[in-house]
């Protein structure tokens, strides 16, 4: 199966990597899927006094176009608010990295990320208050 | 972009050019291009000959008479002769089969077809070893049960299982045995001589010879009697008709003769490319060879590199031409039935990769497949949560993950 170049492009030069701590106030993680079924993604934002995501990491066990997913969306949460992130909709990131439908898993796993993250880091806020 | 170095042996190999050779001289006017079942002249009899050399060939690398073996397409339609053949043949005396969870597609898929005809299959499961006892068979053999079909090598893992043991259990029941032998013929000595197998499966691709060219070896002594799959013409003493394709027959008893000629030296520099290979990952951190290197064919070697996934593994070793144990590229996101029949966990099923070596693969090849594989292993383990959670001493296992 060929990759298109969106896919290769994040694959070869992944954005992003890395890990923040978790148990910093400031940020939100959202770790989704199963080591059993092939991807795991672990994405994390950092989130300031106003609301807006001002980084974003991920690491990501799984096929070329889950990393090329968790990639793409750490680039796309930042600056924006949390309500904004958690409208990504898979369809957009399937859009744009013009992922083949076998893969459009892949997709709705990055979404999920990304809602697990700013939910996580609303429960901390909520814990905070 | 250069080709990239070809590790997939065992999926096909490359046709030697002394095979292509003497195949070339059977397709056009000047060469030995008539039908083989034509009586009445020169053409026909020169390309009967020359059949019939081809399979003395393929006969004599497996130690049988010649007229014990039946030409097909290919080992599929070898595997379905056998099973279908004999399934409808003496269903009066049983509809039971015997067969192994790890056998390849063309006899699993067989055998659920014969289910659906009202036959009982008992899928037999390989220890952690991927390996089927000769033990195993002999329980699972009943009063109804007419054939057993347990391969020789296994394609993923490379491991041999005892078909000398299982021949035995099976001759002493009074039960057909057929073993797909795609994988180890011509790579490690077969003598049907000795061993008590009924029926065998080849393939001409799998030993340097073309695609689309088989045989079933099926036994004359004790007599082994079939149902045709294919009718017609009554070629193949009435068990496959269809007109004989000369240059691939040809290309199929040439491919044996240089595969008996070369077998043992072929074996020990396989071998040491293999080992090559393994060794260059030995002082890895989580690297497992799956199926037991005690019990295994020269050329194919199965690796699992833990927390990283096998589909992104491959996409980064473009350079190198492999298969993952993992049947992630296909539409299926399962992890590879032969490694989970081992009782492997998912992970690791999902992490691994097969690699085989051949007649054309040389030193220079393996060392630097073992470099960009280790390159491209660190890259991905730095990517993985799965690799970090296991450096930080997280089991895994203590983890509800949300299966999806």
């Amino acid at each position: 199966m060929a990759y298109s170049d969106q896919v290769m492009d994040h694959y070869q030069n992944p954005r992003n990597v890395g890990k923040f701590d978790d148990q910093d106030d400031q940020i939100g993680t959202g770790m989704v899927g199963a080591p059993a079924c092939g991807d795991v993604m672990r994405l994390q934002i950092r989130v300031n006094d106003e609301g807006i995501i001002e980084d974003a990491k991920f690491k990501t066990y799984g096929c070329g176009s889950a990393i090329a997913s968790s990639s793409l969306l750490t680039e796309w949460v930042k600056g924006r608010t949390l309500d904004d992130a958690a409208q990504i909709k898979n369809t957009e990131i399937a859009e744009e990295l013009a992922l083949p439908p076998v893969k459009i898993h892949c997709s709705v796993l990055a979404e999920d990320a990304i809602k697990a993250a700013v939910e996580d880091y609303r429960k901390k806020l909520a814990a905070q208050a | 972009m250069k080709a990239p170095v070809y590790f997939d042996y065992a999926a096909t190999t490359p046709v030697d050019p002394r095979v292509a050779q003497k195949m070339s001289e059977c397709l056009m006017t000047e060469g030995n291009f008539g039908n083989p079942a034509s009586r009445s002249h020169k053409f026909g009899w020169e390309a009967e000959e020359a059949v019939e050399l081809a399979r003395k060939q393929v006969a004599d690398l497996l130690n049988c008479d010649p007229r014990e073996i039946v030409w097909t397409s290919g080992a599929t339609e070898s595997d379905n002769l056998a099973i279908k053949g004999i399934a409808q043949f003496y269903k009066g005396k049983g509809k039971h089969l015997i067969t192994s969870k790890i056998e390849h597609k063309a006899v699993l898929d067989t055998c659920r077809h014969l289910e659906r005809d009202g036959y009982e299959v008992t899928y037999l499961e390989p220890g952690e070893d991927g390996l089927i006892t000769p033990q195993q068979v002999a329980d699972a053999i009943r009063e109804d049960t007419t054939l057993v079909s347990v391969m020789h090598v296994n394609n993923e893992i490379g491991v041999i299982n005892d078909i000398a043991g299982i021949g035995e259990v099976c001759r002493a029941a009074k039960v057909f045995y057929h073993v797909d032998a795609a994988q180890s013929a011509g790579k490690i000595p077969v003598d049907l001589e000795s061993l008590k197998v009924d029926l065998m499966s080849l393939s001409a691709h799998k030993m340097y010879g073309p695609k689309g060219v088989g045989v079933l070896y099926v036994r004359r002594k004790p007599r082994v009697r079939l149902e045709a799959q294919m009718h017609g013409g009554g070629h193949e003493r009435g068990m496959r008709s269809g007109t004989l394709a000369t240059h691939q027959l040809v290309g199929m008893g040439e491919c044996c003769r240089i595969a008996q000629l070369e077998m043992a030296s072929e074996a020990d520099r396989t071998l040491a490319l293999r080992e090559r290979l393994r060794r260059g990952f030995d002082d890895m951190e989580e690297v497992y060879v799956n199926g037991d290197l005690n019990a295994h064919v020269p050329g194919i070697i199965n690796i699992s590199f833990n927390y990283v996934e096998g589909e992104s593994l491959i996409m980064s070793l473009p350079e190198i031409a492999l298969s993952s144990g993992s049947a992630c590229t296909s539409a299926s996101l399962e992890p590879s039935y032969v490694l989970r029949a081992l009782g492997m966990n998912d992970e690791l099923a999902h992490s691994s990769l097969r690699f085989s070596v051949g007649r054309f693969t040389t030193e220079e090849d393996v060392d630097g497949a073992i470099e960009q594989v280790r390159h491209a292993v660190e890259k991905l383990r730095e990517l993985s949560p799965l690799w970090d959670m296991y450096k930080d001493g997280v089991d895994l296992d203590s983890i509800e993950w949300a299966a999806h």
